[in-house]
């Protein structure tokens, strides 16, 4: 990318570099907060046992997001005359910059990043732990109980999920021997390779991690900072409009970040699953195929990356919220001895364990989770819905009324 | 002038204001806000300068430290809803020369000691510093091999040191922190 370029490349023409790749990222988060919060509505629907936005946008109601966004954007912006203005106004950029900033070292596919560091994992947990205090200060600076309650329990949630979440990300950071994203990811090319089949240790360290990395996310059961039913909304009780919008941003956008990084370290990043690497394969092609290689690489990570937001979203709307503490509990008497057990089993197993050992454990882990989720996969296509019964008749009957569509259209 | 350099100006600047920023607001939080962005700022000039591992330490900890900063800022002083801190024409005299003192000490202790480089950071990208400072810290000798009788430095105890510490003041902290039980009364 650097050699056409390399006309402007003076001094300062790092600065357009710079602007070009911020815009992109910025640009990323609009459209995954976008996408994210229909996905959101819809799974909430579903699972629900209802529609979610069914019209905006024709089918689907895929447009949903952007009108919400339109109605958000002219919304007016209060501010309480109980709050502190200056930290009312800063908190959610706070926020949003420390989501943004993890976007910076994120690469989505090889190559395909902002900046390459040779410490980028570090980095992203270090700024991530930055975006907690935008949340606080709002919560403080509303000036408000319910906000202040919901800043305060973010503090103590986030300060203790912090430990499990960096040691889940030092199991295969001891396996790769990197902290290097792009290395990790290229150390994992091949279906088996992946690094959540590597060895017990590691699989468990990915179910730990996502486990931390939902409660980081102040997803539901973990919600406790922005619990409706005893909070009102919890710390962004008091914001509206444009201001609400960039918090949602900020937190949609770190559910991403945190899932990049769980297909990173465990999931294989970009690579589809197959043994080559897809910008060598297509290499030969010149240019076309570097672009072509490129652009299966990104497609891919983003499809992974989304699938974990959808686990996210699919355990928010199943399980019932926790108590805080009970979510303070899970941690430091569950996840934080687990994930030490974890990383040091990790270590001797690679200092101890002769290659064959680690092997065939590895291809016996691949091949039994392949074969549970083709079984999942399996029961899925072949479910029989239930039949109505006769137990509420006329219940079922709607279907023969004139002019109703029928749900399943939608 | 040269990129680095106006970088570097314009951040110090930056830091440098919001530092003073921390020193005149009287809110306790907001003071820890302004804090919150010296600290930023200064990570911000160790990542312009390619030490991206301590500029991300800085980022971890100051970050984290600030927050507890404000947490106990607003459980333990806030009476009322915004707590402001009045500070007397004495205190300021005493924080003034106490502060001149300390960069008197700086300058003096930096000054011509470290000549201008002209050489650009290298890449983050090829940057070693993370594995160096590791290794170091893990016993792994660092630099030069000259002599087979020759000592070459390593951490690990300074390193163990502190990490026992460390363990020593969080239980003393889990300890004083505990919640007393009923009928535990100290006799």
């Amino acid at each position: 990318m650097l050699d056409w370029l390399g006309e402007f490349w003076t001094d300062y023409g790092i600065f357009v570099l710079a602007l070009i790749a911020s815009n992109v990222l910025i640009g990323f988060m609009l459209i995954n907060a976008i996408f994210s919060v229909w996905m959101e509505r819809k799974v909430a629907g579903r699972i629900q046992d209802r529609l979610g936005p069914t019209r905006v946008g024709g089918k689907f109601g895929w447009l949903q997001t952007l009108a919400d966004g339109m109605k958000l954007l002219v919304k007016e912006d209060t501010i309480p005359a109980a709050a502190d203005q200056f930290l009312f106004r800063v908190g959610p950029y706070i926020a949003l910059v420390g989501s943004f900033l993890a976007f910076i070292v994120l690469p989505f596919g090889d190559g395909v990043v902002a900046r390459e560091m040779n410490i980028a994992i570090f980095f992203m947990l270090a700024v991530m732990s930055s975006e907690v205090f935008g949340i606080i200060l709002i919560g403080y600076g509303s000036g408000s109980k319910w906000s202040l309650f919901g800043g305060m329990r973010e503090a103590a949630q986030m300060v203790s999920y912090e430990i499990p979440m960096a040691m889940c990300v030092l199991v295969p950071v001891i396996v790769a021997g990197s902290m290097n994203l792009g290395d990790i990811a290229r150390s994992q090319s091949g279906l088996w390779n992946w690094l959540v089949f590597h060895d017990p240790f590691t699989f468990c360290a990915f179910w730990t991690y996502f486990t931390c990395a939902m409660a980081s996310c102040k997803r539901a059961p973990f919600d406790l900072a922005e619990a409706e039913s005893e909070l009102v909304a919890g710390f962004h009780t008091e914001y509206s409009g444009f201001r609400w919008l960039v918090i949602f941003m900020a937190e949609y956008g770190s559910m991403f970040a945190v899932s990049g990084i769980a297909c990173i370290m465990f999931l294989g990043g970009w690579s589809t699953g197959l043994p080559w690497e897809l910008t060598e394969l297509f290499g030969g092609l010149g240019v076309v195929g570097l672009v072509i290689g490129n652009v299966i690489n990104v497609v891919v990570f983003l499809v992974k990356g989304w699938v974990l937001v959808f686990v996210m979203m699919w355990v928010r709307w199943t399980l019932p919220r926790l108590r805080i503490d009970q979510v303070m509990m899970l941690c430091l008497k569950y996840l934080i001895p687990i994930s030490c057990v974890l990383m040091a089993g990790v270590s001797l197993w690679n200092l101890w364990l002769p290659a064959l050992v680690q092997s065939i454990v590895g291809y016996l882990i691949f091949g039994v989770s392949a074969a549970g989720a083709g079984f999942f996969v399996y029961r899925v296509v072949t479910w029989v819905s239930l039949k109505p019964g006769s137990a509420m008749p006329g219940m079922w009957r709607m279907t023969t009324l004139p002019g109703y569509q029928g749900a399943a259209k939608l | 002038m040269e990129l680095h350099a106006f970088m570097f100006w314009l951040i110090a600047l930056l830091t440098g204001l919001c530092a003073l920023a921390t020193v005149i607001t009287q809110n306790i939080v907001r003071s820890a806000t302004w804090l919150l962005f010296t600290l930023a700022g200064t990570s911000g000039i160790f990542f312009l300068l390619g030490a991206d591992f301590v500029g991300a330490i800085q980022l971890l900890i100051y970050v984290g430290g600030t927050m507890v900063l404000v947490v106990f800022g607003v459980m333990l002083t806030a009476q009322g809803p915004f707590i402001n801190m009045k500070t007397s024409g004495a205190e300021w005299a005493i924080s003034i020369v106490a502060g001149i003192l300390l960069f008197a000490v700086l300058l003096f202790g930096t000054w011509g000691r470290f000549s201008a480089s002209t050489s650009t950071p290298e890449d983050p990208k090829d940057s070693h510093h993370a594995v160096t400072i590791g290794q170091v810290l893990t016993g792994v000798p660092y630099g030069p091999f000259d002599s087979p009788t020759q000592v070459r430095a390593h951490y690990l105890l300074p390193f163990e040191i502190v990490s026992v510490h460390l363990l020593v003041v969080l239980i003393g902290a889990a300890y004083l922190a505990r919640a007393k039980r009923r009928g535990e009364e100290p006799k």
